[in-house]
This record gives C-alpha cells, sequence and structure tokens, in this order.
C-alpha cells in the first residue's frame, strides 16, 4: 500500500503498527509497556516537529500575507519567494546575546517564556489530526484545551512582571484582564457545540458533525468563538499587550536572544491551535470528499489562519476599555443566549 | 493592606511613537493619565540665533529643517516675508509654480500625518499605502529640483527652475490617479468602526480652547473654527483659485483626521486650477539688488560675474523695519517676524512654529485619557518635532 492510500485510512494504519511493534516486541521479550514507550516517543517527536515546522512555516506565511496586502513582496532573498526565511531568522536569534538585566526575577524571567511555549503545545496533544491521529483522546478534551490556553496565557503575565519594566507590568496586567474576558465568552460559545455533540471529547465532536457542519448549525456560535479566539490568542485587532506604539513590544520588552524567540514560538502554536480547534468545532474537523482526512483538516485550519492573519494586517488595534466593553457587554450576552437558545431546542 | 499608587512612565525620547525626539512624562493611574509634561527642547538647533549670522538668501536652506516633511511650504513662508521686507513681488508664473509644489507638499505631509497615525493605532497597512502615494510626490519633487525632502527651490523674487519638460504630464498623471487612493484610505479607515471607536470623542478641543490656546491649521479648523489664511489674507495666487475650507464640529480626533482627508482633495483641486491658469514668462525677477545674473552670460560678461560675486559674498540689504508674514502651511501657520536693521543681516527673526503652539494643548488634552489615547491625540495633533524645537 502506498502512502498516499495509507492516508485514507489513518485510523487502521495506526492501528496496524501498533500491534506490528508490539508482536515484534513480545517475540523479542520485551514487554508491552517498554513498546508502547517507544511509540511515545516517535509519536511525540513527530508531533514536536510537526509544530515546529509549522510554526516556521507561519511565520514565514505571516510575512508574505502581510507583504501582499501592504503592496511590497515581503521575504524574498533566501530561498525561492523566502521560504528559508524562518530558518534564517533562527539561526540569527540562536546567536544572539541572550540579556539577563540586573533588576528581573531571574527564575521567573527565565521560566516564562519555556513555559508559555510549553503550555501553547499542550493543546495539540487532544487535537484529532485524522480519525485515530490523535494522542490523547480525552473525554474532557474541550475543557483541556481551554485550561492549556489559560496556562500560556498566565506565562505571558509572569513575563512581563519579572521583567521589572513598566511598559512589560502594563502588558501582564492587560493579558489578564484580556484572557479572562474572553475565556468565558469562548467557552460559552464552545458549550453550545458539546451540548450538540453531546460528549466533551474532540474526537466524538468531530464524528457527531457528520453531514453537516456545526458552522451551518451555529453560525453565530462560530463567529463569537472566532472573536474570542482573537482575544485569547492575542491577535490583532485584540493585539493589546504587544502594542509597539504604547507599550514599546509589551511584555516582551526586556526578552532578547531565544528567550524572546520562545516566545513567538509560543504565540504562533498558540495561533494555529485556535485555528485547529476552530476547525474541529465548527467546520467538522478532518472530514471532506476527495481528499485524505488530514489534508482536509489542514487546509481548514490555514484557511482560517489566512482569516486571522487578513484581519491583522487591515484592523487597527481596539483600544483596552473598548475591549472589556466589547466583551462583558456584547460577547458575553450574546453567547449565553446562544447557549440558552441551543439548550432549548435540544430539549425539544 | 492594599493600596493603589500613581505610576510614572517617561514616554521617550526614544519611543516608537512620539514622532521625534519628543519626551512624555506621564503619571499614571492604571491606564488613565493623571498628568502629562511634555519635554522639549532635544532637537533644538538654534535656528533663530544662526539666521543673525547670514545674510537672508543663505537662510531658505535652514527653513527646509523646520518642518522637515514640508520644506517647499517653509520656504515659501520665509520668502514671502524677505520679499515683504525687500518691498519685490515675484513674476505670476513664479508665484504658479510656488503654489502647485506647496500644495503638493500639503499632500505629501498629510500622507505621512495619516499614514504615521495609522501606524500608532496599529493599521500597519495604511502607512504602507500612504507612503507609496508620498513616493510620487516626492518623484514630482525629485524631478522638479532633485531634492526629495529639503528641496530649497524657490528664491526671493522667484523660484529657481521653471518646470522641467515632462512635469506637468506626470504631475496630471498623479492628480488623476491620486482622488481614488484617498477613496483607499477612507475605505481603510473612515468606515472601519474599530477606527472610528478610537477616534470619535477622543482628545476632544473646544473651539473656545482652540482658540486660546493659539492653534492653526486642521487642528484649529476641525474645532469648527473657519481660519484659513490662505482665504482670509490671500496670498500669492489663493484669490484666484476655487477651494473649500474643510471644517469639522465637535473637534475630536476624528474631525482633524477628516480635514486632513478633505484638504488633501481640495489640493488637488487647486492645483488642476493653478495647471490651468499657468502664465508663460519668467520665473524669477531680474533685479540687480537681488536675483542672481544669468549664468550663461558668465565667461563674457563681467559685470555679470560681480553682480553674482556681491549678492552671495555680501547679500542685499533692506530697508530698517520689521515685517511679520504668515502662511498656511500643512501645520498650521508659519510665520517669520524678522526685524532689519539695515544691514545684509537680519537684526532678530522669530519663527512663530505651528507645531511648537499646537503642542501647548496637549496637557490639556491628555488629562483622563487612556494611555492608548496618548499615541492617538498625539498624532493627531501632528507636530514635527524639527519644527517645536527648531
Amino acid at each position: 500500500m502506498s502512502l498516499w492510500q495509507l492516508l485514507y485510512e489513518p485510523d487502521r494504519w495506526a492501528d496496524e503498527i501498533n500491534k506490528l511493534i508490539t508482536n515484534w516486541g513480545l517475540q523479542l521479550g520485551i514487554p508491552v509497556f517498554i513498546t508502547q514507550l517507544f511509540l511515545m516517543i516517535v509519536v511525540a517527536v513527530i508531533l514536536l516537529s510537526f509544530i515546529l515546522l509549522n510554526v516556521a512555516f507561519l511565520t514565514w506565511l505571516e510575512r508574505k500575507v502581510a507583504g501582499h496586502i501592504q503592496v511590497r513582496h515581503g521575504p524574498m532573498r533566501t530561498g525561492p519567494h523566502g521560504i528559508l526565511q524562518p530558518v534564517a531568522d533562527g539561526i540569527k536569534l540562536l546567536f544572539k546575546e541572550s540579556i539577563t538585566l540586573p533588576f528581573v526575577d531571574n527564575f521567573i524571567y527565565t521560566l516564562s517564556p519555556a513555559m508559555m511555549f510549553t503550555a501553547a503545545m499542550l493543546t495539540y496533544i487532544v487535537l484529532p489530526f485524522a480519525p485515530g491521529w490523535v494522542v490523547a483522546p480525552l473525554d474532557y478534551g474541550l475543557i483541556f484545551v481551554f485550561a492549556a490556553g489559560g496556562v500560556s496565557s498566565f506565562f505571558v503575565f509572569t513575563a512581563g512582571w519579572s521583567s521589572n519594566n513598566k511598559y512589560s507590568l502594563l502588558a501582564g496586567m492587560r493579558t489578564i484582564a484580556q484572557v479572562i474576558s474572553y475565556e468565558i465568552p469562548m467557552i460559552l460559545a464552545a458549550l453550545g457545540v458539546a451540548l450538540f455533540a453531546g460528549s466533551l471529547n474532540l474526537v466524538e465532536i468531530v464524528e457527531a458533525q457528520k453531514g453537516l457542519w456545526n458552522i451551518v448549525v451555529q453560525p453565530l456560535g462560530f463567529l463569537l468563538f472566532l472573536t474570542a479566539a482573537l482575544g485569547e490568542t492575542h491577535r490583532a485587532p485584540f493585539d493589546l499587550l504587544e502594542a509597539e506604539q504604547e507599550l514599546v513590544a509589551g511584555y516582551m520588552t526586556e526578552y532578547s536572544g531565544m528567550r524572546f524567540a520562545l516566545f513567538y514560538l509560543g504565540e504562533y502554536t498558540h495561533m494555529f491551535a485556535a485555528a485547529a480547534l476552530m476547525t474541529t468545532l465548527y467546520l467538522g474537523g478532518w472530514q471532506g470528499p476527495y481528499l485524505p482526512p488530514v489534508v482536509w483538516f489542514l487546509l481548514k485550519a490555514y484557511a482560517l489562519v489566512l482569516l486571522i492573519m487578513w484581519f491583522r494586517w487591515t484592523y487597527p488595534r481596539i483600544r483596552i476599555d473598548h475591549l472589556m466593553n466589547f466583551s462583558w457587554k456584547f460577547i458575553l450576552p450574546l453567547a449565553l443566549i446562544n447557549l440558552g437558545v441551543t439548550a432549548l431546542v435540544l430539549v425539544w | 493592606m492594599i493600596t493603589t499608587q500613581e505610576f510614572h512612565v517617561n514616554l521617550g525620547p526614544q519611543h516608537p511613537s512620539t514622532h521625534g525626539v519628543l519626551k512624555l512624562n506621564l503619571v499614571l493611574d492604571g491606564e488613565y493619565i493623571v498628568d502629562c509634561e511634555p519635554v522639549l527642547g532635544q532637537l533644538h538647533r538654534g535656528m533663530e540665533k544662526m539666521a543673525e549670522g547670514m545674510h537672508y538668501g543663505q537662510f531658505i536652506p535652514l527653513t527646509d529643517r523646520l518642518d522637515y516633511l514640508a520644506s517647499a511650504a517653509n520656504n515659501l513662508a520665509y520668502v514671502l516675508a524677505v520679499e515683504k521686507l525687500m518691498g519685490v513681488e515675484a513674476p505670476e508664473r513664479a508665484k504658479y509654480i510656488r503654489v502647485i509644489i506647496t500644495e503638493l507638499q500639503r499632500i505629501a505631509s498629510h500622507l505621512v500625518a495619516i499614514g504615521t497615525w495609522g501606524l500608532d493605532l496599529g493599521a500597519w497597512t495604511v502607512m504602507l499605502y500612504t507612503f507609496r502615494d508620498r513616493e510620487m510626490v516626492l518623484d514630482l519633487f525629485e524631478m522638479y529640483c532633485g531634492a526629495r525632502l529639503t528641496l530649497n527651490c524657490f528664491r526671493v523674487g522667484g523660484t529657481t527652475y521653471d518646470f522641467p519638460p515632462g512635469f506637468i504630464e506626470k504631475l496630471k498623471e498623479f492628480l488623476d490617479v491620486f482622488p481614488r487612493r484617498v477613496d483607499d484610505y477612507e475605505a481603510l479607515l473612515t468606515r472601519n468602526p474599530i477606527w472610528l471607536s478610537r477616534t470619535k470623542d477622543v482628545g476632544v478641543i473646544s473651539a473656545e480652547d482652540a482658540v486660546a490656546y493659539g492653534l492653526t491649521g486642521p487642528n484649529l479648523r476641525a474645532s469648527g473654527v473657519n481660519w484659513d489664511i490662505r482665504r482670509v489674507y490671500p496670498y500669492e495666487i489663493y484669490d484666484r483659485v476655487e477651494f473649500d475650507v474643510p471644517l469639522g464640529s465637535r473637534g475630536d480626533a476624528f474631525d482633524r483626521y477628516m480635514v486632513r482627508i478633505q484638504e488633501m482633495r481640495q489640493s488637488c483641486r487647486i492645483i488642476k486650477q493653478a495647471l490651468e491658469q499657468l502664465p508663460p514668462g519668467e520665473v524669477m525677477l531680474d533685479l540687480p539688488t537681488i536675483s542672481l545674473p544669468d549664468k550663461r552670460q558668465f565667461p563674457n560678461n563681467f559685470p555679470a560675474v560681480v553682480r553674482h560675486f556681491h549678492l552671495l559674498v555680501q547679500g542685499y540689504a533692506p530697508q530698517e523695519k520689521e515685517i511679520y508674514l504668515g502662511v498656511e502651511n500643512p501645520k498650521g501657520e508659519l510665520g517669520f517676524y524678522i526685524v532689519s536693521d539695515g544691514s545684509a543681516y537680519p537684526y532678530r527673526l522669530k519663527i512663530r512654529a505651528p507645531s511648537f503652539i499646537n503642542l501647548q494643548i496637549l496637557p490639556k488634552v491628555l488629562k483622563g485619557a487612556l494611555l492608548a489615547d496618548v499615541v492617538c491625540i498625539l498624532a493627531s495633533l501632528d507636530p514635527v518635532l524639527g519644527e517645536v524645537d527648531r
């Protein structure tokens, strides 16, 4: 069987490899848990490389999209159409000095970027890329995603606080305010989907959308979730915490070198996770005709990523009090109504 | 016991959105501004004093460095002031050329104002669009006099150059394209709810305050005061062209934005009419006391060489008197007050810089505003620090 055909039956493929390796281990006298551990490491490496390559690609894509929207070319020198730009950036940032200023709270200051990236990556554990292609099909997957996202934002705040810089502190304060006000409507919007599927498990949510995607059933929920996700992932027009015109570089002001890069990686990881989550919840996840499931999943997620990038390069930044008003007085009531109506429809 | 305390932030002088080396000492209560003190003078070059050591013609290139985004307009203000002092008037064609160039300069200046303002509020794309179109204006300037930013193209008694061949065609091309580009900015900003929420009712300046603080230019007109020197005391050819003076009603940042957008359209109108009326003829007075001789006479005509030498080394001396002349610059009323003691050097030269005076209202407007609005209000006043500090 060719690889392409395998992609059409990802669950069978995953199962067969699992069985094959376990049996081979048993023949050699290796206990099952050791072969399982080995498999876990392999899967982790594959997932990590996907995340990192994807983030590298996203940084390039963002610059290209920005360039073409702003009547210029974007990166053109490194490789064809600048495709190797992330590599050049990575090398540059690796070799930069990571300056630690004397007045920072060193432990938290060093920990924050790494933890923020890690927390952002945690989301990918429960994302179903294709049938059977999910690291942990947790029963409470949806809650887990929000928890991981919230933790990631928490480390943005600690970074701002530990930097001992006024601009960073202001950005940290904004982060907390923003995340609290956008996490709640986001969860409420997602609960509508969970009610429909009757499960918090992301795999089951995708399977429940067979034939009819949730975006058709819950268009309002989708719009609310999209808006709240922009706020959650600090993307424009809600990118208040790195508003360079007010706060220099926000919470990243005192960071340099690879620590700075980790924040960057974390942000893009978070953004793609948000797009992937929207795909899972509203766009039917991996489902679609003709193409293999994983291709469908990535296509939908990238369409959303492009939409998010388009917002960033077209809209000005919203002001902090408008942001709060928008969330508490507009999005939250709508999300509650959406949830209530969904519940009523399901009961009848 | 938890207490809260006020918070001091220095915005600038090295800050991405202070539009130059302006430092604001802010006192913050959370995100709200309690107090603001602008610290000026970091770009002070002592221009007014330098003027006292130069004869009148030598000061023209220095006026380029006042409001460096509108150098031709500064040249015009100074040259007109000296012409008033000398009691001379430029030829007709020179007047038209000066108006066309300064109106182009007004467009370029407003483009920078709106572009950087958009950038300050996070709308990057607007900035790249406006700079693309400013590039067309700068190309026209390059074609006209070789310089793009500091033009130094007007002289007492006329202009240095006539329009080169092909210039008028390129200018007409620009005038065809530009109104559509303004529509583009309006599509990106004027009808954008986020832009409206960021600028409406932000930094409101009442008409009384605007007059009391001596605001001029678009900032004054946005508060609803109908005061445009081009209309009130017409100079050059402004009494011969038709144009509207756009006015705001509430005096908030959005009105200041709309006034600038409409002024760009009006500038296009003025240039079109000026091009239609453009008369033939000389662009420089041939007056032995102030104008350089035609250089084509040079090798053979000894008196011309002597005249050239005299004018460049000794300059020309006006009568003993004091004059003031203000013109409508993109930023407001730029005025030159010149005291002459009868020598070739001004006894005193005072520059009434519009940006400097417009900036004085900043602490009053900022009180109670949000930190995010500081950059918006500052950008809406559109100061150029070269002019503030002189």
